[in-house]
């Protein structure tokens, strides 16, 4: 069950690791649902460990949320932008951002140590660091990528690392709690997404990066 | 029970506003009457005889909980709630036209639910959920801030919502860690009260992580330097009764967030929160007071000065004695009247002249009088002039700043506070006073928003000259819950 469990967050980081190298946008939101689903199967992995249903329906919540309604919230409100074929633009190239996330990595393995070092489990060895490194690596996506959906990617995979660490350091945290977390992480995609669309329709392209009007001189 | 019926109200009022009826100002009418009942009932909840310091009150099967720091929040967020619903009246109309009604049944439903999950925040007692509350407060004001739809706007809504989502998203984990910090101290529920008993069996690296995690995450919320920079774009992009809502509360709300876990930190050993506290606090302070003085715009003048209080609200909060907190919670107060007028008088003069541009408005005075002398008055009352309210409490916060014998902190502040007071007052000074180029035109206000001017300049001015023994006591038991 570790080693499985190891295997999910193993992947689970090569999916954050897409997210920064993805050239088109439609491989991304495919590698997202990945994520999400690979989020699910370790709260299933945990949720036997620990004989916890409260898990199981965690995991339920997020394939219903993550695996299907965001996806298709998305594919109903911005299907034009999710089937454009183009590349990504970004700041920095694909090559030195995958460099940083690897670095980001090692550097998030280093700032959960203390807390690890308080006799955790080997779940919580596997869960807590890649749940932060996907915290810093969604976090750094969304400072280097100038689009909007990949923006919103960025932030549902921090999202996601959050709620990896959280399977493992918070099993029971209570059944409202969850209900409204993935609410809210529904009403992300459904608010990010609509402002997108106007953005689209007013400025006529999603480069938000490009949006800079508004500074200090 | 009250603190149901306060949460219900907006709830209540959200799909009222949505019902399309001919009749235009229904959707108005509806938010100002359910507003004024959430600050009546808030009201009745935070002077009541037995609110008592620490120990809450609980409904709803300890969900909801309230105590005199939560109840000092609900009453300010209720009181710029309805001011702001009062000058939206005004002026929505002029703003949105009176050709659009379904504009603003959208303006008003959006605005139900922003103060409805604004007065979430206080009132929740189960941590977790709390974070919630903090992220739908930025969901629900995403549209308010993109809702003059301009590509600046979108601009600033958009620079908004990611940048809070993400500190959101940080904030969670830190939530998060400290849930697991209280089971491993085994405690069974994850509220305010439950930590308030287990904090001293918590290991201090949980709290310390969960702390900094929260401090990142809120604080990008909050506005503290450097996580800043979204907050002048959406507080001045947005309409003006809405910018009263964001600068004048939701910044606090998240702040409340923060504050609420200082006295847990305090009692680990060498107690690092105070320093970061600090050292957030006089960042903020002394960025924005430099920020401000280079301003083009009047609303992002206020929006820096936002940014100022925030930091001064942390470094009294930081400054660890019962004389500096009740200065902060004075501040908390004191900051949530003015900056809600400054917003409704800077609202009026962008009525009254139609731009933004602080070069372009000369002789306002001579323009409209009611817009040019509350103009000058709220940005005398936010900058710190005596009589009005910030003042007081800035002065009480460098006394016992000073009598602690931080000199080096005060210092820094009372610097930083001069140079925010010359900034603002240069800029405002020549907008109400300077010379005009033509001959002015005279525009009449329209008479909610006048009398929103009115109504909210009585707490600036009367908070100045002396506290009222009810708030007096509020504030003195919100300060000893902040304390340990």
């Amino acid at each position: 069950m570790v080693q499985l469990n190891a295997l999910a967050g193993a992947l689970f980081v090569l999916t954050v690791f897409g997210i920064v190298g993805m050239r088109q946008v439609i491989g991304s939101l495919r590698l997202f649902v990945i994520q999400s689903l690979l989020l699910a199967g370790s709260a299933c992995i945990l949720g036997y460990e620990y004989t916890s249903v409260h898990l199981f329906v965690v995991a339920g919540i997020t394939i219903f949320t993550k695996a299907f309604m965001i996806p298709w919230l998305l594919y109903h409100m911005l299907s034009h932008e999710i089937h454009a074929r183009r590349e990504i633009t970004q700041v920095l190239n694909i090559p030195t951002s995958l460099l940083i996330a690897a670095g980001l990595v090692i550097g998030s393995y280093f700032m959960v140590r203390p807390l690890l070092d308080i006799g955790a489990g080997a779940f919580l060895k596997v869960n807590l660091p890649i749940g932060v490194a996907g915290l810093l690596i969604g976090g750094y996506a969304i400072t280097v990528r100038r689009e909007a959906l990949p923006q919103l990617l960025g932030i549902l995979t921090m999202e996601n690392g959050a709620f990896l660490a959280g399977v493992c350091i918070a099993p029971n945290l209570p059944l409202m709690a969850e209900l409204a977390a993935a609410f809210d992480v529904l009403i992300i995609a459904l608010v990010v997404g609509l402002l997108t669309r106007s953005i689209q329709k007013r400025v006529g392209s999603t480069l938000v990066g490009k949006m800079t009007s508004l500074k200090e001189e | 029970m009250e603190l149901l019926i306060i949460l219900l109200i907006p709830l209540i009022a959200t799909p009222i506003c949505m019902i399309p009826l001919k009749k235009r100002g229904i959707s108005s009418w509806v938010t100002i009457i359910g507003t004024l009942a959430v600050f009546i009932m808030s009201s009745v909840v935070a002077f009541h005889p037995v609110l008592p310091a620490r120990v809450s009150f609980t409904t709803l099967g300890g969900w909801l909980s309230c105590d005199s720091l939560s109840a000092l929040i609900l009453v300010l967020v209720s009181f710029v709630g309805f001011t702001a619903s009062l000058f939206s009246l005004g002026y929505m109309r002029k703003t949105n036209g009176e050709q659009s009604p379904k504009g603003a049944q959208q303006y008003y439903a959006l605005y139900n639910l922003f103060l409805f999950s604004m007065l979430a925040v206080p009132l929740l007692a189960h941590i977790a959920v709390v974070w919630i509350a903090v992220e739908l407060t930025t969901l629900f004001s995403v549209f308010l801030v993109g809702f003059e739809n301009t590509p600046g706007a979108l601009e600033a809504a958009w620079k908004y919502v990611v940048l809070t989502c993400m500190g959101a998203a940080v904030a969670l984990v830190g939530v998060l860690i400290l849930y697991w910090g209280l089971r491993v101290a085994g405690a069974e529920n994850f509220t305010w009260q439950g930590l308030l008993e287990v904090a001293p069996k918590i290991r201090p690296v949980f709290l310390k992580t969960a702390f900094l995690f929260i401090l990142i995450g809120f604080g990008t919320k909050a506005g503290l330097v450097p996580l800043h920079t979204w907050l002048p774009d959406a507080h001045s992009q947005a309409p003006s009764p809405v910018c009263a809502l964001l600068s004048g509360i939701e910044t606090t709300t998240a702040l409340y967030v923060i504050i609420r876990l200082f006295p847990f930190l305090q009692e680990i050993p060498g107690n690092s929160a105070s320093s970061w506290f600090i050292t957030f606090g006089l960042l903020s302070a002394g960025v924005a007071a430099f920020l401000l003085i280079q301003v083009k715009d009047y609303k992002r003048l206020f929006a820096f000065s936002t940014i100022e209080h925030m930091g001064i609200i942390l470094v009294a909060a930081g400054l660890g004695s019962g004389a500096a907190h009740l200065g902060a919670v004075s501040q908390i107060l004191a900051h949530a009247v003015t900056k809600s007028f400054c917003f409704f008088a800077a609202g009026s003069a962008l009525l009254v002249t139609g731009t933004r541009d602080i070069s372009s408005v000369r002789g306002l005075i001579r323009i409209s009088p009611a817009a040019g002398i509350s103009l000058m008055l709220g940005g005398l009352a936010i900058a710190g002039a005596p009589p009005f309210a910030v003042f007081l409490s800035e002065f009480s916060i460098l006394k016992a700043g000073l009598s602690a014998g931080h000199y080096l902190v005060i210092g820094g502040l009372t610097l930083f506070i001069a140079i925010a007071f010359c900034g603002i007052m240069s800029h405002i000074n020549q907008m109400v006073f300077g010379a005009a180029s033509g001959p002015p035109v005279r525009f009449v206000l329209p008479l909610s928003c006048k009398a929103t001017l009115a109504l909210a300049v009585i707490p600036i001015v009367a908070l100045g000259i002396s506290f009222p023994q009810p708030i007096h006591t509020l504030l003195q038991f919100a300060a000893f819950s902040i304390g340990r």
